[in-house]
């Protein structure tokens, strides 16, 4: 195992210090210095990011992402964990599906692959999964969700809160009415009527998270909802949050910059489930992440071929690619923007998201004796975004926009996976 | 001007310009001998995703009179039911080599993207893109209008009409283009319909709205109105109850034609569900436009044809 | 630019009358005579040659007078700007059978007057055509020559002739710019 420094980092809380890493586990915060020693004047170093809400798309759809190309970009975007969603083919509803991905993940050995079970058998929404053997197997499944569709039938998610107490695991709602999106294209309003592409109304989010709120506060259980996109929304678990209800939040980050006057363009690349919405819903997904409402940001980083997306509009397939830009666009909302500091960036990428999964060596501060999972950044850099960078795919929502801030290490298990912007493997 | 995807593509100059020429147009339409040598050499391709057997034959003769070559390709399915892509299908077009693509497509900004993807080289007519727009059909109502308020139409607009489109207007993109054009040309338009149909954002575009038709009538002094079709999906999913209580709270029938008074035109965009969203003694009246609207349609297209496809480079 | 007067107003109004006399003249009268004026200034010279037949024969103006626009007839609309259609307006006793006199202001390559025999095809079949201009600059690119000339103007191809009536422009004259 290596042994190194990076020398006059800067922390979370603007401290600046050495950081030297020892067989995979921080040995000092200090003024020493041991091993190779690496210069991180000006950068921050935090704990490495950690993505609740990704699409690796493996096994099923290896065109568009594989778990080894979503663990490079996830380690270039500074991550050292992500979640891989369920809705594979087949789909992540069983101990063997959930371990196979495991170990493609261990054997990138780049970032920390945790996959999320299904809720229900398929992502049908008629039977749970066996969730209780997805938790048991070598992959310790704690969050289960049918991301891409919603658990609408209130019973099956009654049972499914109540169900995961068992062992302590979270529902991780993907909150869409389906009788009220049929065939929805994107979100309702002005741009939508003058389109003539049919609206997705903020209710058909707003109302299951009501409903899901009160269901977890009658089973105690914990909720986590996944890509909030509206000012209602937000509402609604800044409600249930000050009743006691166990709720926690994510925002992605394409809510939290874009909105819906880019479906004018008619370029599909900016179709995505749920729906961009307006500039008054981002302004409160913003505030919401700066005061607590919500949680975490995650990138629901949904990687799809050109085929899919250079399309009409309505043939088009939902998702956005995320990440690479998410520290970018966190920086910009919460550092950037001035509403927030480096502490509260480190809670929402990092410390939120593996507390939410229970993850043991993630999201930890950076501190001596923990696993010396790292994100190194340079915050004070710009570049303008182009392409699809390391994912097989190139459905890139912030294609020619200018954002702040580039990963220049990141440290998994003591070990760079990315070194000087640049893969070490 | 390369393209005709939408109305707003128009400023209301280029808009009277074109229904000028379509009043040209309209004269070789009623001689013997109805057809010009001004696109001679030219391509045009009907490239039909969805079936409408008026409006392509409608395009086809306007092309023909000006002596262009047509080419009629249906396409059927889309990228959904993995039927022909758009792309393959354009690119296609594009080795035949077109001069101009017109394009009808159930998905909304099917045109738009054509037009703006690079795939083909030649102009762009929008025939109708799923609920978006229609310019066409929005032009040649424009013409019909003004025809029937001017005595001599030339280089006139529709300043101070008082307009109501009637029914679903949240569906239909005669709807839209008819509401940003006539504005353009300075009409007023009113959007009447049930509420389920009459969506806010396109409320706030409008002069004035009403939820009940008589009292459109009562309210709006009315030089026109636009009743569109009624899609019975549209009954089905909810929007309005039956086809009965449609027809009684927004149907044009004989009692609401006395009530309009005998200087308001009728007009439909058609095929009509005659004793649904209008009634004989409306479509058939003497006031009624449809059939102007219907003859018209050639001449519009082939002004539509005419500037699109002439002119040089460095206009 | 500099430019120069070539003919005054009373010289155009002496022009008119002549071709006008000429017309009638080479017709022996007014019978079955149609005069087709090609937009702009062209139908504004033949309403005026029209309106100088009336003082001698008993005409009516609407059997006698129209205007042929060649707009969609021509030959360059690839390499001009868009241009929009003028009216055409046919007498009402139509075309066939008749002698068509053709008036346009400028005669130069010759190719309006191709575009406007073209034209002429697809309303009726006159018993002939004949061509009247107020000015005949030479250059003709292709075999056609005018019946009636109010004036012969030898120009270079550079020079531009410019005809301003009074019914389309403020000033009644004819002047070439270099």
């Amino acid at each position: 195992m290596s042994e190194f420094t990076l020398v006059n980092a800067t922390l979370a809380d603007g401290s600046v210090a050495n950081i030297g890493v020892t067989d995979g586990v921080i040995k000092f915060i200090g003024d020493q210095k041991i091993g190779e020693q690496i210069d991180a004047k000006g950068l921050v170093a935090l704990p490495g990011f950690v993505d609740l809400h990704t699409h690796l798309r493996e096994p099923g759809f290896e065109q568009s992402e594989t778990v080894l190309s979503g663990s490079r970009a996830a380690a270039l975007g500074g991550f050292t964990a992500v979640h891989a969603m369920a809705n594979t083919m087949p789909v992540a509803d069983t101990a063997g599906v959930v371990e196979q991905i495991k170990s493609l993940g261990d054997e990138a050995g780049l970032v920390q692959v945790q996959p999320i079970g299904a809720v229900t058998v398929g992502l049908g929404g008629e039977r749970l999964a066996e969730l209780g053997a997805m938790a048991n197997s070598r992959a310790k499944v704690t969050i289960f969700s049918d991301d891409g569709k919603c658990v609408s039938d209130p019973l099956l998610m009654r049972r499914a809160l109540a169900y995961v107490k068992s062992f302590d695991g979270v529902i991780a709602q993907h909150a869409q009415e389906p009788r009220l999106t049929e065939n929805s294209q994107m979100h309702e309003g002005n741009v939508s009527a003058e389109l003539g592409l049919a609206g997705w109304p903020s209710v058909a989010e707003e109302s299951i998270i009501a409903r899901d709120v009160l269901l977890a506060e009658a089973t105690g259980s914990r909720l986590h909802i996944c890509h909030l996109s509206t000012a209602g929304s937000v509402e609604i678990i800044r409600w249930a949050k000050q009743r006691g209800i166990k709720v926690t939040a994510e925002v992605t980050p394409h809510h939290l910059l874009l909105t819906d006057e880019l479906a004018r363009t008619y370029n599909p690349v900016y179709k995505v489930n749920p729906p961009l919405r307006t500039d008054a819903d981002v302004k409160a997904l913003r505030e919401a992440l700066v005061d607590g409402t919500i949680d975490i940001v995650a990138t629901d980083h949904a990687p799809h071929p050109v085929e899919s997306k250079e399309c009409e509009w309505s043939a088009a397939a939902f998702g956005m690619l995320g990440l690479e830009t998410a520290a970018s666009v966190a920086q910009l909302v919460l550092i950037d923007s001035g509403a927030s500091n480096w502490q509260r960036f480190s809670e929402v990428m990092s410390v939120n998201p593996a507390a939410i999964s229970r993850l043991e060596s993630q999201g930890q501060k950076l501190e001596v004796g923990n696993v010396a999972n790292i994100a190194v950044i340079n915050p004070r850099t710009t570049r303008v975004i182009s392409g699809g960078g390391a994912s097989k795919s190139s459905n890139q929502p912030f294609e020619g926009i200018e954002l702040p801030g580039t990963v220049i290490h990141t440290i998994y298990r003591g070990t760079f996976s990315v070194r000087d912007s640049k893969l070490a493997k | 001007m390369k393209h005709l995807v939408s109305v707003s593509d128009l400023s209301r100059e280029a808009a009277i310009a074109i229904l000028d020429t379509s009043l040209e147009m309209s004269e070789v339409n009623d001689r013997d001998i109805k057809k010009l040598p001004t696109l001679r050499g030219k391509t045009v391709v009907n490239l039909f995703f969805e079936d409408s057997t008026r409006t392509r034959i409608s395009f086809e003769v306007a092309a023909k009179r000006l002596s262009a070559d047509v080419i009629n390709f249906a396409a059927k399915g889309s990228s959904v039911s993995k039927g022909e892509s758009l792309k393959d299908t354009a690119q296609t077009l594009e080795a035949i080599g077109a001069d101009a693509v017109v394009i009808r497509h159930h998905a909304s900004g099917a045109a738009h993207m054509l037009a703006n993807s690079g795939w083909v080289k030649g102009s762009v007519i929008n025939a109708g893109d799923g609920t978006h727009e229609h310019p066409t059909q929005a032009l040649l109502d424009a013409f019909t209008l003004r025809s029937a308020i001017h005595a001599d139409a030339r280089g006139k607009g529709l300043d101070g009409v008082a307009v109501a489109i009637v029914g679903d207007i949240a569906h239909s993109r005669v709807a839209r283009s008819n509401l940003v054009l006539l504005k353009k040309l300075g009409a007023k338009v009113y959007l009447v319909g049930p509420p389920t149909l009459l969506p806010s954002a396109l409320i706030s575009q409008a002069d004035g709205y009403s939820y009940s038709l008589d009292d459109a009538i009562a309210t709006f002094k009315l030089d026109a109105v636009m009743m569109l079709r009624v899609q019975l999906e549209r009954m089905t999913a909810g929007f309005f109850p039956s086809e009965r209580e449609y027809a009684r709270i927004w149907g044009l029938n004989a009692d609401r034609l006395a009530l309009l008074g005998s200087n308001t035109f009728v007009m439909h965009p058609g095929p009509m569900n005659r004793g649904l969203e209008i009634d004989a003694a409306a479509a058939d009246s003497k006031n009624s436009l449809v059939l102007k609207q219907v003859a018209n349609g050639v001449s519009v297209r082939m002004a539509v044809l005419y500037h699109l496809l002439s002119g040089g480079e460095n206009e | 630019m500099p430019s120069r007067t070539v003919l005054t107003s009373s010289d155009i109004d002496r022009a008119v009358t002549r071709i006008s006399h000429e017309i009638l003249e080479s017709n022996q009268g007014s019978q079955d005579l149609v005069i087709l004026g090609i937009p702009t200034r062209g139908a504004v010279l033949a309403k005026r040659i029209v309106e100088t037949i009336a003082k001698f024969e008993a005409i009516d103006t609407n059997a006698v007078l129209g205007t042929l626009d060649i707009t969609m007839h021509r030959d360059d609309l690839d390499s001009k700007p868009t241009r929009s259609p003028a009216q055409t307006v046919i007498p009402s006793g139509g075309l066939d059978g008749k002698v068509v006199v053709l008036v346009d202001d400028v005669l130069f390559s010759g190719r309006t007057i191709r575009a406007a025999l073209d034209a002429l095809g697809d309303y009726g079949r006159p018993s002939a055509v004949r061509l009247a201009v107020l000015i005949d600059r030479g250059h003709r690119e292709l075999p056609i020559r005018a019946d009636f000339v109010g004036k012969n103007l030898p120009t270079s191809r550079d020079e531009r002739i410019r005809v301003l009536l009074t019914e389309s422009d403020t000033e009644n004259e004819v002047v070439i710019e270099a």
